[in-house]
């Protein structure tokens, strides 16, 4: 009892309401997580702001910022303007990053095999389920490829990644874009679901004839066996900074409103072929405005001070002409 | 009378969250009527929503953690009353008891982290060789050994509701009168005789009881299911294939379903579902449970 | 059992049977003591088991700092502090509301309304809550406190939580009130004392015990509780100790942490799964020495 009610008082001394220094709230893609809570604890002492950032999915990003549970979403799949103008929200891009593929096949090195969007389809359609299908054996000549089944792995959880990956499909193989279709989460012909990038490392590391979709931080991060791809030029890439890079400086991100670039299957003979910017959302019309423009306060100083960090994290930082822009669209639309 | 406001406002309390859920799930009911409990479609980009692959993947996961924790309860329960010695008995029953304070995200971990790669590297590989060309039962062994799926998800339900049933079958077989086994074991029954015409038969309403309670914890288990299902939105006849349960597919789903769209109320309208379903199987194990006591 | 075979049978005869059918009957009895005991021999050792990986993969990441730094990105050497007081500070007030409503309504139940209409209901609505799956409850607080009032919010944790316990202090309250002999309160009563200060003085006092067991379990279960603080108390990765801001909490950490690619993120979480479950287990003993102090 005594030590019940020791705890007790402990608590209350504790708890107060009201906060203590400029805290955002910030909710959404788990693929952008590291590098925000990196940025913001750098940023903190310059800048005097705390980012509470919780990774719960770019789906559920979305949905609290329309919400205003948050004072920013954040999410891997860009917003339609319409959705955007009803909710009031303005939209930018904060970094990019590649989705690669992870497999496991016994005797097989990173970035051995090689894969391309039209297999990656069918093979996610239920096409293509034995990894010695005459299509892998003519693409991956001198690799010994064995008589196992598939076992095609996916997020069970909504999140932005599997929207990249998705869309990739869809702009691929039109029987894809039909059957199946591009979100944060779809109903998957075959395979089976593991719950965030963690359970699809996992799912594919046990499963022999295994292949899943990950985001390229993660899949450095933990050695995973990657493949090669063919992006749209038609030359077989591996994933690396360079081939992300590559994709980031070619896409045209004046043709498109909102920021909302898609980066996937971009030209460009090193380009890597499957990725995307992770957006922030921040609402227009914010309750506490002084919170918004915190949020932008932040992000400024990451664009100025925060590539190293990025890069670090195997996160392309975004062109300096985009930073600007970006910058533009808070004086116009971000008051306070 | 304070504590009757207090008996009211549980009863509100419940009324209100059931309400909630039964108005944040009426759209899709009015949307896909009836069909919605039979549609196994779960298509978030067609938007077409049914409740069947979840409900379903509920039902077996728990039947089949009461297949595998029952028995167990049983042998435990058994030990507990009749052959371990006295000084044993506390702790031992403790310790099994302890198993249902362990928090379910512990299980969750402990199921992906230790129990997936044990079953995809060692028994379901052992059980698809060994019985997935059996004619009849076979195609219930079959696919590949992902390590996580039904199966798995049923073992782990297992292991959590293992020490609800086996507490309750303990303390109802403690209530058998000792005359009555004194009796059986003069005429020169043996222990297991006792348990078998004695014991079981003069308790049986109230194991089927606590069995019921066991039932009703598996069917609404989020976090740890949530780890180890696979959470795949279609019924697979092999143990090995994976599923979703109604609870793992709301903790899922629901953070990224917007507010008024058709995916957050077909959610809604799972959980009222569940309610539903567990709302049965709890009165029917308080009818059994409650003839106890009239004996 | 078969008297009337053997008495028609010659006397050799019977015997040999009646060996036969005893090795028989001692056969099937050591073979059921044998799974009984395996029974619990494979209870025992999965919580063996469980404990073992926490503490295997949990032990080594144990340190100061886990306890003196809060939560910071991978890499930068963060600890769980904030974490750990956000738990405290949400159980503690969770409890703290729940107790006091889960006992008026178990002294309902129990003194006023044992066996009328309501206290059946209230009494039957109480148990489905105590089932309820926690998700479930997570969503009704965030329809009701989240959402309308902008914000996730440590309030919206404590509430949640709060919603947990009460229908486990009514459960054992009740229980221990029943337990009190009718003498008592009688006696009490025909000293002149009014029903409720009988109540209070005499059958609290008398069951004091057991209620504070039953405060200690609710304790232990939501500490662990990981599905209503998802969408309620949501997490905090800076200090705050602010109720109207969103919280840390263990469980909630450990989920993310789980799932994150950062190793020292993982070693985390099973730090803190070690930390949670030990803490769970030791209240949970701690009940059960409260408990045994009654005789």
């Amino acid at each position: 009892m005594k030590l019940a009610s020791s705890a007790i008082a402990v608590a209350l001394a504790a708890i107060s309401f009201g906060a203590q220094a400029q805290q955002i709230t910030g909710a959404g893609s788990s693929f952008a997580a590291p590098i925000y809570g990196k940025w913001a604890e750098a940023a903190s002492a310059p800048t005097g702001i705390k980012l509470n950032y919780q990774s719960i999915g770019s789906g559920a990003g979305i949905n609290q910022i329309n919400n205003r549970t948050v004072d920013f979403g954040a999410s891997d799949m860009p917003v339609k303007a319409d959705d955007l103008k009803a909710h009031n929200l303005l939209q930018f891009p904060t970094a990019i990053g590649g989705v690669v593929m992870a497999v496991n096949l016994p005797g097989i090195e990173a970035n051995q095999i090689k894969l391309t969007g039209e297999i990656l389809a069918e093979i996610y359609l239920g096409k293509i389920t034995k990894w010695n299908d005459p299509k892998l054996v003519e693409l991956n000549h001198g690799v010994n490829l064995p008589n196992l089944a598939i076992a095609p792995v996916y997020r069970a959880d909504g999140s932005g990644t599997t929207f990249v990956f998705t869309d990739y499909l869809s702009m691929i193989d039109p029987n894809w874009k039909t059957a199946v279709g591009s979100s944060t989460s779809v109903k998957w012909p075959v395979g089976n679901g593991a719950k965030g990038s963690e359970g699809v490392a996992a799912t594919v590391h046990q499963v022999k004839g295994g292949i899943g979709y990950v985001e390229s931080a993660y899949a450095f991060q933990n050695h995973l066996v990657t493949t090669q791809l063919r992006n749209k030029a038609g030359n077989f890439v591996t994933p690396t900074m360079e081939a992300f890079s590559a994709a980031a400086s070619s896409a045209d991100w004046s043709a498109v409103q909102n920021f909302a670039i898609d980066l996937n299957d971009e030209p460009g003979a090193a380009s890597w072929p499957i990725e995307s910017a992770t957006f922030v959302l921040l609402p227009t019309d914010a309750k506490e405005p002084a919170q918004s423009k915190a949020v932008t306060k932040l992000f400024d100083w990451s664009f100025s001070n925060g590539n190293k960090i990025a890069t670090d994290l195997l996160y392309v930082p975004l062109p300096v002409a985009v930073q600007n822009a970006i910058r533009a669209a808070w004086a116009a639309q971000i008051k306070g | 009378m304070l504590t009757r406001a207090a008996g009211l406002f549980v009863l509100v309390l419940l009324g209100a969250i059931i309400v909630s859920l039964f108005i944040g799930g009426l759209p899709a009911f009015r949307h896909f009527g009836l069909g919605f409990i039979f549609e196994t479609d779960w298509d978030p980009v067609q938007e077409n929503y049914g409740a069947l692959v979840p409900v379903y993947g509920t039902l077996i996961t728990s039947v089949i953690a009461l297949l595998v924790a029952v028995p167990l309860a049983f042998g435990c329960a058994f030990f507990l009353t009749e052959l371990a010695p006295n000084w044993l008995r506390a702790p031992l029953g403790t310790a099994i008891e302890l198993l249902a304070a362990v928090p379910s995200i512990i299980y969750g971990m402990w199921g992906f982290f230790i129990i997936v790669p044990l079953m995809g590297n060692y028994v379901q590989p052992f059980l698809i060789d060994n019985l997935g060309d059996l004619p009849g039962i076979g195609f219930l062994f079959q696919g590949p050994a992902f390590g996580t799926g039904i199966f798995t998800s049923a073992f782990i339900l297992a292991v959590m509701i293992l020490p609800f049933i086996a507490a309750t079958m303990r303390d109802v077989f403690l209530t058998v009168p000792p005359m009555f086994k004194e009796s059986a074991y003069g005429l020169g029954c043996t222990t297991w005789e006792v348990v078998r015409s004695i014991v079981l038969p003069y308790t049986r309403a109230s194991v089927i009881g606590g069995i019921m309670l066991g039932l009703g914890r598996a069917l609404g288990e989020t976090m740890a299911v949530t780890f180890v299902i696979g959470n795949t939105n279609r019924i697979s006849t092999s143990l090995f294939g994976p599923g979703n349960t109604i609870a793992s597919i709301v903790a899922l789903e629901f953070p990224e379903a917007p507010g008024g769209s058709l995916k957050l109320s077909s959610l809604l309208a799972l959980g009222f579902l569940l309610f539903v379903i567990s709302f049965i199987v709890l009165a029917i194990s308080r009818m059994l449970l409650g003839t106890k006591g009239q004996k | 059992m078969s008297t009337t075979t053997t008495a028609s049978l010659p006397i050799q005869k019977s015997h040999k049977i009646a060996e036969s059918l005893s090795k028989r009957r001692a056969r099937v009895n050591l073979i059921a003591k044998s799974l009984c005991f395996l029974a619990t021999g494979i209870a025992v050792v999965l919580l063996l088991a469980i404990l073992g990986t926490l503490l295997y993969l949990g032990g080594s990441g144990i340190h100061w700092s886990v306890f003196t730094n809060i939560t910071k990105p991978p890499g930068s050497g963060g600890g769980l502090l904030n974490a750990i007081v956000g738990s405290l500070i949400q159980t503690v007030l969770g409890v703290l509301i729940g107790t006091p409503v889960g006992l008026l309504v178990g002294t309902f139940l129990a003194e006023y309304a044992r066996t009328s209409w309501l206290g059946n209901v209230v009494r039957f609505v109480s148990d489905v809550l105590l089932s309820a799956p926690s998700i479930l409850i997570g969503l009704f607080i965030y329809q009701l406190l989240v959402a309308p009032f902008g914000g996730f919010s440590g309030v919206a944790g404590v509430a949640a939580l709060a919603v947990i316990v009460i229908p486990i202090v009514v459960r054992t309250t009740e229980d221990m009130l029943t337990l009190i002999p009718t003498a008592l309160r009688e006696a009490a009563v025909a000293l002149g004392a009014p029903k409720w200060k009988a109540i209070v003085l005499i059958c609290y006092r008398a069951a004091l015990n057991g209620i504070a067991t039953g405060v200690l379990l609710a304790i232990a279960r939501v500490a662990g509780e990981t599905a209503p603080l998802l969408f309620t108390s949501l997490g905090n990765l800076n200090w705050s100790t602010a109720l109207n801001e969103p919280m840390s909490s263990l469980p909630v950490t450990i989920y993310q942490y789980a799932g994150s690619p950062f190793e020292d993120w993982v070693q985390l979480a099973w730090v803190g799964a070690l930390l949670i479950t030990f803490g769970v287990l030791f209240i949970n003993i701690l009940a059960r020495v409260v408990l045994r102090q009654r005789g």
